[in-house]
């Protein structure tokens, strides 16, 4: 059983038409990337898989069963910006998913509750390399770091899937390519189903397992919501080995994909599907 | 020639700069007050400041021969019981109303236009009806103190939760939490910064309600002492204690000011505008 069918959803705000007939199935431990046009629904897609948004019609099912209405923790998420918590520093961010599920009440932790889960943060905290600035304030953190405490906040929980909104697009391409071997690395290693929207075609070709482009198939000038977006293609990319030993960088020699696409788009398009 | 608003005072002009208009207005009232007194040494209207340090010694140090207080300082701890009793209550209203305005849209719907009608309501016009409601004492001028600042203070940590990322919420979720653990967790302390700037901001109004509501029914307090020896043009009595409430207002002010800068240093890494 897949792990996300998609099943004739559509969504519509008003006369205006985002999504029209999406059908998919979605794999455990795939890495899709979604790229298109700007407008043409991967945002609203993804709210749709993390239930911030409803589809208009039709339904999204999570391992069979109809989704959950509102987030929880299945769906893990990283958006753009203002994904931590100002007010908590690096490891509190960390922990912060810790305490909701294990206090309740309080949603703090004391004593060797806390220590425990301040020893499970330490882990995930070296993991994204913020071992050093674990007791800053996400304010003094450049982009790139922000964006690894993010992550490393939203695998606490352990979700199924983790959701990326464009997680990559305010970073400099040095910080990019290191934040791509991070994920590939965790995703990997935890065997999570990512989900990753992105601007950046390229971005999509190396990271993905499949890529799937949105796009408008009909277009009417008069009316330009009247007909929306679907998926328009669907690539399987060349399936990456997924606990190949040791390797914690995207190795050009057995990562066919990966490491051409960057480059030229038109071989890695070729790739078998 | 730089211009003008490129030219900066180094540090010790700057201080200089701004000691400089207090100096001015206490060597206008030293002249002005010579002069008048030279012409008639009974003058009432701009006492010596000689007589400043006696009031303010006899006010302090010396108990009442009717009441037997020590009157400045009674009058202080009357006023600063119903300012911060007061200020409690309003703040406390505030931090509830405005999270549950600002965050649950429920309540949103069924308070946001009280709200606003409530605000623009003259807190001074519904001081009788205060004073008929709840008598003369002290719930009357509490409650008015409360009346004064809790709409102002509730529309503005409503607009402070709104102005919270939807992304913060959101991740809250997925991290599981739950509405309760959002508001302690997550809201209510990125609230508090600005709550405390909200309370310096409705501190002048508090202040003013306050000395309202002893001018027209009190038996003491800082405002009623005021308006007491007003009939008597005791100058001598009313210029001290304006010095009193002006100290006692700028020195919360500064507590709170220090407060939020040290309690709170992921804002000040933050936010430059502070």
């Amino acid at each position: 059983m897949s792990l996300i069918s998609v099943r004739n959803v559509w969504k519509t705000y008003g006369d205006d038409v985002v999504l029209e007939r999406l059908n998919l199935e979605v794999e455990r431990h795939e890495f899709c990337s979604i790229v298109g046009a700007s407008g043409c629904g991967k945002t609203t897609f993804l709210r749709m898989l993390l239930s911030q948004e409803r589809p208009s019609r039709g339904e999204i099912l999570l391992d069979g069963e109809p989704m959950d209405e509102e987030p929880n923790p299945d769906r893990g998420v990283v958006f753009q910006r203002y994904s931590v918590f100002p007010h908590l520093t690096v490891q509190d961010n960390v922990i912060v998913g810790l305490e909701f599920q294990q206090s309740r009440l309080l949603g703090r932790l004391f004593g060797a509750a806390r220590r425990r889960a301040v020893e499970q943060a330490e882990e995930m905290i070296e993991a994204v390399g913020l071992t050093r600035a674990r007791a800053a304030y996400p304010a003094s953190l450049s982009g790139g770091m922000q964006q690894r405490l993010a992550i490393a906040q939203a695998l606490m929980r352990r979700p199924k899937i983790l959701l990326l909104d464009e997680p990559f697009g305010a970073l400099d391409p040095g910080t990019r390519a290191a934040m791509h071997e991070l994920i590939l690395r965790l995703w990997r290693s935890t065997g999570m189903t990512i989900f990753l929207v992105t601007h950046d075609l390229s971005e999509g070709f190396q990271l993905g397992t499949r890529l799937l482009v949105f796009d408008k198939v009909r277009v009417d000038p008069d009316a330009p919501g009247a007909y929306g977006a679907r998926v328009t293609y669907d690539l399987r990319l060349k399936q990456r080995p997924f606990d190949a030993p040791g390797d914690t960088v995207p190795d050009p020699a057995d990562d066919g994909v990966a490491a051409t696409a960057a480059v030229p788009l038109a071989n890695a398009q070729a790739a078998p599907a | 020639m730089a211009r003008l608003l490129n030219r900066r005072p180094g540090r010790l002009a700057a201080m200089h700069l701004a000691v400089a208009p207090f100096l001015l207005i206490v060597l206008a009232y030293v002249a002005g007050s010579a002069v008048r007194l030279a012409e008639n040494p009974n003058d009432k209207l701009l006492p010596a400041p000689a007589s400043f340090v006696e009031t303010a010694q006899r006010m302090a140090f010396e108990a009442d021969k009717r009441s037997g207080d020590y009157l400045l300082w009674s009058d202080t701890a009357a006023s600063l019981e119903r300012l911060g009793l007061g200020l409690a209550a309003g703040v406390a209203i505030g931090l509830v109303l405005g999270i549950a305005i600002g965050l649950l849209p429920y309540v949103t719907a069924a308070l946001r236009a009280l709200v606003a009608v409530v605000s623009v309501v003259p807190p001074l016009a519904l001081l009788p009806i205060l004073f008929i409601v709840f008598g003369l004492g002290e719930t009357g001028k509490v409650v008015l103190i409360i009346v004064g600042i809790a709409p102002f203070l509730v529309r503005d940590v409503a607009l402070r939760v709104g102005e919270i990322p939807n992304e913060q919420l959101i991740k809250a979720q997925t991290l599981g939490a739950s509405t309760w653990q959002i508001v302690t967790r997550v809201v209510l302390p990125q609230i508090l910064p600005r709550l405390v700037d909200a309370v310096r901001l409705s501190l002048g109004p508090a202040w003013l309600f306050l000395i309202a509501s002893e001018a027209i029914a009190a038996t003491d307090g800082l405002g009623y002492r005021i308006f007491l020896v007003r009939r008597y043009l005791a100058m001598d009595v009313i210029i001290p204690y304006v010095a009193w409430i002006t100290l006692l207002a700028y020195t919360m002010d500064l507590g709170l000011r220090s407060l939020s800068r040290r309690a709170f240093p992921w804002a000040v890494t933050g936010d430059s505008r502070s």
